[in-house]
């Protein structure tokens, strides 16, 4: 990794009760992109978050090195014992997504940041988890 | 149709009196018949149209006549300029103008593009027999301005055929847009429920219009379940139900589900034949049992009671 | 038929996979493509960028607008002097990489794409062009 400008930049968390939530609203380079996955996995351990929220709504382009990045974020969460929910993906990049290969099948995800809540306190309510096999 | 110089050339700039002069001297033989036998031709050219290819279903008689009129009107006024050999002229607008119209409006009645071309051809008759008798001259004079004649009308009937291809072909093409349109009507069923009743078959670009229509409307109405129905699908190909099962992960990946409802059984063997893996898919048999998955699913998530029954819609 | 407008653009670092993005992008919206249509090929530059400096050790890209009678795309060629590829069909092949990405950026890219074509030689480099059509 370069030593760049990156290091300055970071996106910000913010704690909502049990959840955090991030919204990205930046072309994410590499750099700012493990950051921000490094600054999650800090954050979710010392807050003991149940959920994780990601708002992409004004994200247009998710690459391989971004899916991986959700995917890595929602395997760590639930590693520290939080629920990963990415929300509100462009159509064009879901499409996008799909034909590059990656399907981000360990992410759940939801249209909009309402919607996205409503799953994680589903998820917090229902711990066997029936109703979303993985 | 670009104006040369030489056809500009044709209109030099004259006084008035050298006007005069050249429409008495110099005019063709077609300008001076077209002035002084208007009346004469028109009554006989309608006669001609009436025994040969008039169409009573198709035209009344007064419009017929009005086109005709109107027709030989502008003919002359062309042939005034002493051009009788490039219909493309700026002489010719309010020819080409006059059959423009005539044309669009026939090929819309059902006329044939024969019967359309004939409304042009079928003056040769009454205009060579005037010119005939008006000509000066032998008979290599009375040829040439045949010759003429025959070359003028036969471009300008030529004309009415492209005019008319043309709009044929304009309406096929309007047609196939509405097609696209109409075949991909994303409808909203409920709070939260979209569905997209496909008919026809369904090629991979068509399904790809699809399938970004589909998306687009689940943002639009935040819809969390859509239903594709394909009750009225009478084929699937490999490509086609990668297109499906593609426009299922995308759906996913923004937050909705997919329910694809009405596969026939031709085509789940066809399906399961191309080994295209639909495990991952919700299907239901019917557009109705698909959409009362869909009422537990948004019911489930938005807190309404499963057991309450939608008003018919 | 030669492009109506050609640039190119240095692949040092991964700070610059976000200036091709951008500039591909904004190329592919002044053409008139749709907005699938720019995620695509923006999305496939963005993995064959990250390829040239992370496995190539850098390089460039040449972006050309493309004009022929019937239809009008962009073209983008991406070459590195690194290592080069022993095997280009495997690295074509999905899950396949030697870094520790997902194996999805060469395969993945020319899904997204009309046209692709790739040369390598072990220890000269590679050269990668992409085409997308209108």
């Amino acid at each position: 990794m370069t030593a760049g400008g990156g290091a300055m930049e970071r996106i910000p968390i913010l704690q909502m009760g049990e959840f955090l939530l991030v919204t990205i609203q930046v072309d994410l380079n590499d750099t700012l992109a493990q950051t921000l996955m490094d600054d999650l996995t800090a954050k979710v351990a010392a807050t003991g978050a149940r959920g994780v929220l990601i708002d992409i709504s004004s994200v247009t382009v998710v690459d391989s090195f971004i899916g991986r990045m959700l995917n890595d974020i929602a395997a760590t969460s639930r590693v520290l014992d939080a629920t990963t929910v990415v929300v509100g993906m462009q159509p064009a990049v879901a499409i996008t997504l799909v034909e590059l290969g990656l399907s981000l099948g360990g992410v759940r995800t939801a249209l909009n940041v309402d919607r996205g809540i409503a799953l994680l306190r589903a998820a917090l309510a229902a711990p066997a988890d029936a109703t979303h096999p993985e | 149709m670009a104006r040369t110089p030489e056809r500009r050339a044709q209109r030099p700039v004259r006084d008035a009196r050298a006007d005069a002069r050249h429409a008495r001297d110099a005019q063709h033989p077609i300008a001076t018949v077209l002035a002084e036998h208007e009346a004469e031709l028109l009554t006989e050219w309608l006669a001609g149209q009436r025994s040969t290819v008039r169409r009573p279903d198709l035209i009344r008689d007064s419009e017929l006549n009005a086109q005709a009129a109107e027709f030989l009107a502008t003919l002359r006024q062309a042939v005034m300029t002493g051009n009788v050999r490039d219909v493309q002229a700026p002489a010719y607008d309010g020819v080409r103008s006059v059959l423009g119209t005539l044309s669009r409006a026939r090929s819309l009645q059902g006329f044939t593009p024969s019967e359309t071309a004939m409304f042009v051809f079928s003056l040769k008759g009454p205009l060579y027999a005037r010119l005939r008798r008006a000509v000066p001259g032998g008979p290599d004079q009375v040829i040439d301005t045949m010759a003429a004649a025959g070359h003028l009308l036969d471009q300008l009937g030529l004309y009415t055929v492209e005019v008319y291809q043309r709009s044929r072909e304009e309406v096929i093409a309007r047609q196939q847009e509405d097609m696209m349109e109409l075949s991909t009507p994303v409808v909203k069923l409920w709070d939260g429920i979209v569905a997209l009743p496909m008919i026809g078959t369904l090629d991979s670009a068509r399904t790809q219009v699809v399938m970004e229509t589909l998306l687009q409307r689940i943002v639009e109405t935040g819809a969390e379940v859509a239903i594709i129905d394909i009750t009225g699908v009478p084929t699937v190909d490999t490509l086609t139900a990668q297109h499906l099962l593609k426009t299922v992960t995308a759906a996913r990946l923004m937050g909705a589900d997919c329910i694809i409802s009405g596969i026939r059984p031709q085509i789940a063997q066809t399906i399961v034949h191309l080994g295209v893996d639909l495990t991952d898919v919700t299907t239901k048999a019917t557009l109705a049992d698909a959409l009362r998955l869909a009422f537990t699913r948004v019911g489930a998530a938005n807190g309404v009671p499963l057991r309450q029954t939608p008003a018919r819609a | 038929m030669p492009p109506i407008r050609s640039e190119v653009l240095e692949l040092r670092a991964t700070p610059d996979i976000v200036h091709v993005r951008q500039t591909v992008r904004a190329r592919a919206a002044e053409m008139g493509f749709t907005l699938v249509d720019q995620t695509k090929l923006v999305t496939a530059a963005s993995e064959l960028a990250r390829n040239a400096i992370t496995y190539g050790g850098g390089g460039r890209v040449r972006i050309e607008a493309l004009e022929e009678d019937t239809r009008r795309g962009l073209r983008l060629t991406f070459e590195d002097q690194g290592a080069g590829i022993a095997n280009v069909e495997q690295a074509l092949t999905d899950g396949y990489t030697t870094g520790n990405g997902l194996g999805l950026g060469l395969g993945g890219a020319r899904r997204l794409v009309n046209e692709f074509s790739i040369h390598s030689r072990v220890g000269e480099g590679t050269r990668v062009t992409i085409t997308r059509w209108m």
